[in-house]
């Protein structure tokens, strides 16, 4: 969902009627961080939908040719057991992805909803925040660890237990958004039309909050593929059986001297997928309010 | 000036509750009996029916909650599961490391990020700038246990200059308690100095574009008082908001940062107890990070007035 709509907003501002090879090296060229963000994103989102046809089994043992490193056989070497470190990268794509898609959009989803009523309906507005509050002033790796520990890890679970920290910030800045426009000089009119409550909420205020919400998914996205690795690096999340990049660094700690490799290749998916995710992020917020450029955003983490 | 500094200690009230509830109830989040949980596979029926009673779990919900608020009131945070030690005294004996590991990444985060925000505010294209905020979304973006093992196999493995993992206590030296201290500080500082250095550098950016900031130019102020006295006092307001909202940031990166130094803290045990499932102490370390970090926020509140004068309660 998110790709589409990068590719929509800066097709506009390109000249129409040129070959496709012409407007991508323009595009590239014009905006150059979205480019490449996105272009290493969609490369991750293809190697996780392909995984089962790109990778081999990642589970298959192979003791003989165990800590081998990178080769022209296997270019991403061997782990402690043999096992593929390439399979095994490629497979674990698809739960941090996986995590971070069913995060944002859980989030956006509850999020926006918390944030309509307590910023529409101004008698319920006291006790959601508070509640807000009180979620938002525990840390939310604290609170992700705890609720998968108690509850048991299952992909449902580890998803809400890293939703439930991110919803409050969601939440709060839907409120925000949608404080300033129940007082814009349309939705009052709206209202004296005898608009019905959720015609106004949905047609009047929503669009006008659309930009900022997919902004802050964004950055919901990248923070909960970084929480979904600490939980399987920690061993709360996903079980040791299914390979993910949080299990696999936890896996490759003690050979951190022998065979860095283990680490490294989940270590730099991680890095570069959180990277591109974070710069979307960012160049979707210029592109909606040129004069936030570069601000104070990171404070909504 | 009291009023408000009272009026904001009632206000973290309401938030505690909410907190302490919300801890409470993650026990009873628990499917199935508690109890049984909690004795685990091998355990008998009898010892189950012990935990129930000594947990006091045929009581009804709300009974429980208040009898469990007056003793975690009552610095009575129980027993650990596990160990058998109180909590009160498993705390006690952690939390040494964290305090100094807390305070030297704010040091760290501080002393490095408050400049690099400056100078990139001063040459909005300079070099310096470009760096800083092309560390900055690194700095959101890498794990903190990533910084750590990539700081541990350069500077740990590859140039030995710090040792992989260990702690040494106070009580053999403050030298070499921060030594062993560096790497984790530095692991848990960098998504710190990101908050901190952005917040900065747009702090500054608004400052220097106010009027005052110009007289001071025109009437021949040396840049050195005019940043001191007119823009770092003005641009103190939303640096020290981050330093505090950042706290979180901090409590969290020691959780993993612990455990992957092997730290002896408050964070290796609250990941380990969770492991464990040892409710007790789970509950109080959350309440215990949940209340520093509610009191973090609120020494900063009173913080602006000391720093800014024209706030006033």
């Amino acid at each position: 969902m998110a790709i589409t709509v990068s590719s929509d907003s800066t097709g506009r501002g390109l000249a129409r009627g040129r070959s496709l090879a012409a407007r991508t090296v323009r595009f590239v060229a014009h905006r150059p961080v979205l480019a490449v963000s996105s272009g290493i994103l969609l490369l991750f989102v293809a190697v996780a939908l392909l995984s089962p046809w790109l990778a081999g089994d990642p589970g298959t043992l192979n003791p003989p040719r165990r800590l081998k490193p990178p080769s022209a056989t296997q270019w991403f070497g061997t782990d402690h057991v043999g096992r593929s470190v390439f399979d095994r990268t490629l497979w674990g794509a698809r739960i941090s992805l996986g995590v971070g898609f069913a995060v944002a959009i859980t989030t956006t989803v509850v999020g926006v909803l918390v944030g309509i009523v307590a910023g529409y309906f101004r008698l319920a507005d006291t006790v959601i925040m508070r509640a807000m509050d009180a979620v938002m002033a525990i840390p939310a790796i604290l609170l992700a660890i705890a609720l998968v520990a108690l509850v048991g890890s299952s992909p449902l679970v580890i998803v809400t237990a890293i939703s439930v920290p991110e919803i409050p910030r969601m939440a709060r800045m839907v409120r925000a958004s949608v404080l300033v426009l129940r007082e814009q000089a349309y939705v009052e009119a709206a209202i004296t039309c005898g608009g019905r409550v959720h015609s106004i909420l949905l047609r009047h205020i929503l669009p006008g909050a659309a930009g900022p919400i997919l902004v802050q998914a964004t950055y919901v996205f990248a923070s909960a593929m970084i929480l979904e690795a600490i939980l399987s690096f920690l061993g709360a999340g996903t079980p040791p059986n299914v390979p993910s990049w949080g299990n696999m660094m936890a896996e490759g700690r003690q050979y951190l001297q022998l065979a860095p490799w283990i680490l490294g290749f989940p270590a730099l998916g991680l890095a570069l997928v959180v990277l591109s995710v974070n710069l979307l992020g960012d160049v979707w917020r210029d592109m909606l309010d040129p004069s936030l450029a570069p601000s104070a955003a990171g404070v909504t983490r | 000036m009291i009023a408000y500094v009272l009026g904001r200690l009632l206000a973290a009230i309401p938030v505690l509750s909410a907190v302490a509830a919300f801890v409470f109830l993650l026990l009873s989040l628990v499917p199935g009996d508690p109890a049984v949980v909690i004795a685990g596979d091998l355990a008998t029926p009898e010892q189950v029916e012990a935990i129930r009673r000594s947990l006091a779990l045929d009581r009804p919900l709300v009974e429980r909650f208040v009898t469990w608020l007056g003793h975690m009131l009552t610095g009575d945070f129980g027993n650990s599961l596990f160990s058998g030690i109180a909590v009160s005294e498993l705390i006690v004996q952690r939390i040494e490391p964290t305090l100094v590991l807390a305070l030297m990444t704010i040091v760290i985060a501080v002393t490095v990020a408050v400049p690099l925000g400056l100078v990139s505010a001063y040459h909005p294209t300079g070099i310096v700038a470009r760096l800083t905020m092309a560390g900055a979304v690194l700095g959101f973006s890498l794990p903190v246990f990533v910084v750590a093992f990539g700081l541990v196999y350069v500077f740990a493995l590859g140039l030995g200059w710090f040792p992989v993992q260990s702690y040494v206590p106070l009580s053999e030296g403050l030298a070499g308690t921060l030594h062993s201290l560096v790497l984790p500080a530095v692991a848990v500082s960098f998504l710190y100095i990101a908050l901190i250095a952005r917040v900065t550098r747009a702090a500054v950016l608004e400052v220097l574009r106010e009027d005052y900031v110009r007289t001071a130019h025109a009437k021949g102020l040396a840049a050195r008082l005019i940043l001191t006295r007119h823009v770092l006092r003005n641009a103190a307001v939303p640096v020290i908001t981050i330093i505090g909202i950042g706290f979180a940031a901090l409590l969290g990166g020691v959780v993993v940062t612990e455990t992957v130094f092997s730290i002896p803290g408050l964070g290796r045990l609250t990941a380990d107890s969770i492991l464990r499932r040892d409710y007790p102490v789970v509950q109080a370390l959350i309440l215990l990070f949940s209340t520093v970090y509610v009191a973090v926020n609120l020494a900063v509140d009173i913080a602006y007035v000391l720093v800014d004068p024209r706030i006033r309660y």
